[in-house]
């Protein structure tokens, strides 16, 4: 069982909580203007980070607002949790340093 | 390499089982091969297989990092089945059925395919119109099976609980009697000494760290035993598939999520076909052995840890036992996990990719173990012609680009 963060209400049980996909992809402001491929790059395309991974995460069963931790997909070891547009922690990037992934800002 | 038979049997019992020669090689690799595939699963060596004996390239080498068929190839609950809505998925798992009906007489192995059939149950008017088009669907494309009501189901499955005043009462089910189960790591070492036979080279503990591509072509790849080169390369490794594609320079629509299945104790036989529920989220049925073989969903994150949450355990408990209440007090004696690489519209990604000559096979999520011989199949002639076979030219990379998503959720999503 992981015991989770939230930046509001503490650290609570995984079960609390619901899974929300990678964190920091922007919307794409222009969405008319993108072509075929840097629209499905925006909705399809995932780092799926085998190390540390920056992700969203729902505290559904609590304060049902969103926030972002830095996990390690591997060990699933947490090492922070920060709020929606702050930068969290620093870490080493891991997982894809290659591949394009359109307009996206891939920066945390 | 001897066949196996009878006789063979009987030969090999006068020396008390202790001269059978191996079922395949592990030679070490050599410098260069025509193909290298990597990932040594049941898809990989089937891929392999049919490589050989279908399009006679026997120069061939199968790179696993681990040891074969160790990955999802042996962590799956073992159920084939090929009921699917789609006309491009139905044909490609009917593909993968057929062979299946032929398997332990072409590979001399018996892989114990077990055509027990698979009931797939509703619980909601809603679930029996969509189990009613499916049914109608799987017979427009040839595909075995028909509606089943309460009582039948009753009749045919007494351990299961279909009293109208449940939470999830049972209104019916669809039925393919030609689905079941297999022994899968009998489906690996099946394939494995089928393809060494041709003359694969099955490598083991020989993990690829780094593709090597020149021209946007590919030429070989980096292993911990050293740089191999070939022309063509493919792919087979599930979970890790955005690895892969990150050593090769592009990414893949594809997250990787912990699965986790478990058996309990062996018991007496109590269940002797496949029962699956979508609404109440569990899947299960018997081995020959006696235990129950338990699977339900993926956990919600990602991960690459081979290892299912506790509360995961609890939902997939909570549902069999919603299903079966005499199973309350049997108590599970195994749980693992294996690592699903799931696509967004729950099909697989089989195809060519950006750089010529690396060809990927993934994105099977959670339920690759019934596709295997046709997957194996439809891979082959890919990597050997260059061009996808007509069963698998749908399931393109390209599919994300074009908007041509093959929505397998409503039929495959959940379980397998």
């Amino acid at each position: 069982m992981l015991l989770i963060e939230c930046p509001w209400c503490g650290e609570r049980d995984e079960s609390e909580f619901s899974y929300a996909g990678e964190a920091h992809i922007a919307r794409p402001l222009e969405t008319e203007k993108l072509s075929d491929e840097e629209w499905a790059n925006y909705l399809f395309l995932r780092k799926n980070t085998k190390g540390l991974h920056r992700e969203q995460w729902n505290h559904a069963a609590g304060c049902r607002r969103y926030f972002n931790i830095v996990r390690n997909t591997v060990s699933y070891k947490i090492s922070g949790s920060y709020k929606i547009g702050d930068q969290g922690p620093k870490i080493e990037e891991q997982g894809p340093k290659s591949g394009k992934q359109g307009p996206i800002g891939d920066e945390s | 390499m001897s066949k196996y038979s009878i006789f063979s049997l009987a030969r090999n019992a006068l020396s008390f089982h202790q001269n059978w020669e191996k079922a395949w090689r592990s030679p070490e690799p050599k410098k260069q091969y025509d193909v290298i595939i990597v990932g040594g699963g049941g898809h990989g060596l089937a891929t392999a297989y049919y490589l050989a004996k279908e399009h006679g390239i026997k120069n061939i080498a199968v790179l696993e990092k681990g040891w074969i068929g160790g990955g999802n190839t042996g962590r799956n609950t073992t159920i084939v089945r090929s009921n699917y809505l789609w006309d491009e998925s139905a044909h490609l798992y009917e593909k993968a059925m057929k062979l299946w009906e032929g398997l332990s007489q072409d590979l001399n192995y018996n892989v114990m395919f077990s055509q027990r059939g698979v009931y797939n149950l509703g619980h909601n008017l809603q679930d029996m119109r969509d189990i009613e088009r499916r049914v109608n669907a799987n017979r427009l494309n040839g595909i075995d099976g028909y509606v089943v009501g309460p009582e039948e189901i009753k009749r045919a499955i007494p351990a299961l609980n279909v009293d109208a005043g449940c939470r999830y009462p049972v209104l019916g089910a669809s039925f393919q009697p030609r689905a079941g189960v297999a022994r899968h790591d009998a489906v690996a070492w099946g394939f494995a000494r089928g393809a060494d036979k041709y003359g694969v080279d099955i490598i083991q503990n020989c993990e690829v760290t780094a593709i090597r591509q020149e021209n946007g072509e590919v030429t070989g790849v980096e292993t911990s035993k050293g740089t191999i080169s070939a022309k063509k390369v493919g792919v087979v490794v599930a979970g890790h598939c955005s690895v892969l594609a990150d050593m090769a320079g592009f990414r893949m629509p594809i997250e990787s999520h912990p699965l986790q299945a478990l058996v309990s104790e062996p018991i007496k036989p109590v269940l002797d076909t496949v029962v699956m529920s979508n609404a109440v989220h569990g899947y299960v049925s018997q081995s020959d052995k006696g235990d129950l073989v338990i699977g339900a969903g993926i956990d919600s994150y990602t991960g690459y840890g081979q290892r299912g949450s506790f509360s995961g355990i609890e939902h997939t408990v909570a549902a069999i036992i919603e299903m079966f209440p005499i199973f309350s007090r049997v108590r599970m004696n195994r749980q693992w996990g294996g690592i699903v690489d799931t696509t967004p519209d729950a099909c697989p990604i089989i195809g060519n990719t950006p750089v010529k000559g690396l060809y990927f096979n993934c994105g099977w999520g959670t339920g690759g173990f019934k596709a295997t011989p046709g997957s194996g199949w439809v891979f082959a002639h890919n990597v050997a012609t260059g061009t996808p076979h007509e069963l698998n030219a749908a399931f393109g990379l390209d599919r994300f680009t074009s908007g041509f998503l093959i929505d397998e959720h409503g039929a495959a999503g959940v379980a397998h």
